[in-house]
């Protein structure tokens, strides 16, 4: 709808999916992903969707990001790539 | 694995938001076709507030309230519960979940028992969603051994 709003937000999940990619610490990319989760959640409801959002918001920022973290407390934090 | 970790202010903002947290997931399932939101998304709430629990005390504090066998049973009865309201439509006459042939054993409006039939089905997706998220995060962080106490 408002159209800087919308570029706005979408520049900001860019940049949170290039870092969540790029960070060395493991936890830090999933705390980035949590992050790109919630920004489209946003992104839906502003587009009007909010059956989506409210489902973004549930399992991918709150419950994902908690199963990321769980599995990483089962491996190293540092990549070695 | 997650082991109790004495912090007094965790604990007690913990306290304070998992009834609010478990409240508001309520009003998620139950306004489920009203507004945005239903079984998935407030199951998926009502999971998360039982795994905040678990990060903020420990698994054994946890076990000791909700334990391994209710949670196996409770995805076992969210499943029943679908398939029985969905059944006794087949069994009355009609389509697999069409509710509205249940007024011939409530004896309400259609329109109010269709509305009720959308609640029952709801309330099932919602305690299988929440079971489940509770168990693959305890199976995810124990390597499935939290059954023998080796946490």
């Amino acid at each position: 709808m408002i159209w800087i709003m919308e570029i706005l937000i979408l520049t900001i999940v860019l940049i949170c999916a290039l870092a969540a990619i790029h960070v060395r610490d493991l936890l830090s990319s999933a705390i980035l992903l949590g992050a790109y989760s919630f920004l489209m959640c946003i992104l839906w409801a502003e587009m009007g969707a909010v059956d989506v959002a409210f489902t973004e918001a549930a399992v991918g920022a709150g419950i994902s990001t908690a199963f990321f973290i769980g599995a990483i407390y089962q491996t190293t934090r540092r990549t070695k790539d | 694995m997650i082991r109790l970790y004495d912090d007094l202010i965790i604990q007690t903002v913990c306290r304070i938001m998992i009834p609010l947290i478990q409240l508001f997931a309520l009003y998620v399932i139950a306004h489920g076709h009203y507004s945005p939101g239903g079984g998935f998304q407030g199951g998926c709430i009502l999971g998360a507030s039982f795994i905040l629990m678990l990060i903020a005390y420990d698994i054994n504090w946890m076990k000791r309230r909700f334990s391994e066998d209710i949670n196996i049973l409770m995805i076992a009865f969210g499943v029943l519960l679908y398939a029985v309201i969905g059944l006794i439509c087949v069994l009355l006459g009609a389509e697999y979940l069409n509710y509205g042939i249940i007024h011939k054993i409530i004896p309400l409006d259609p329109v109010r028992v269709r509305a009720l039939g959308t609640l029952g089905i709801e309330i099932g997706v919602g305690i299988t969603v929440m079971a489940v998220m509770v168990s693959i995060f305890l199976n995810l962080t124990t390597f499935g051994k939290h059954e023998k106490g080796e946490v």
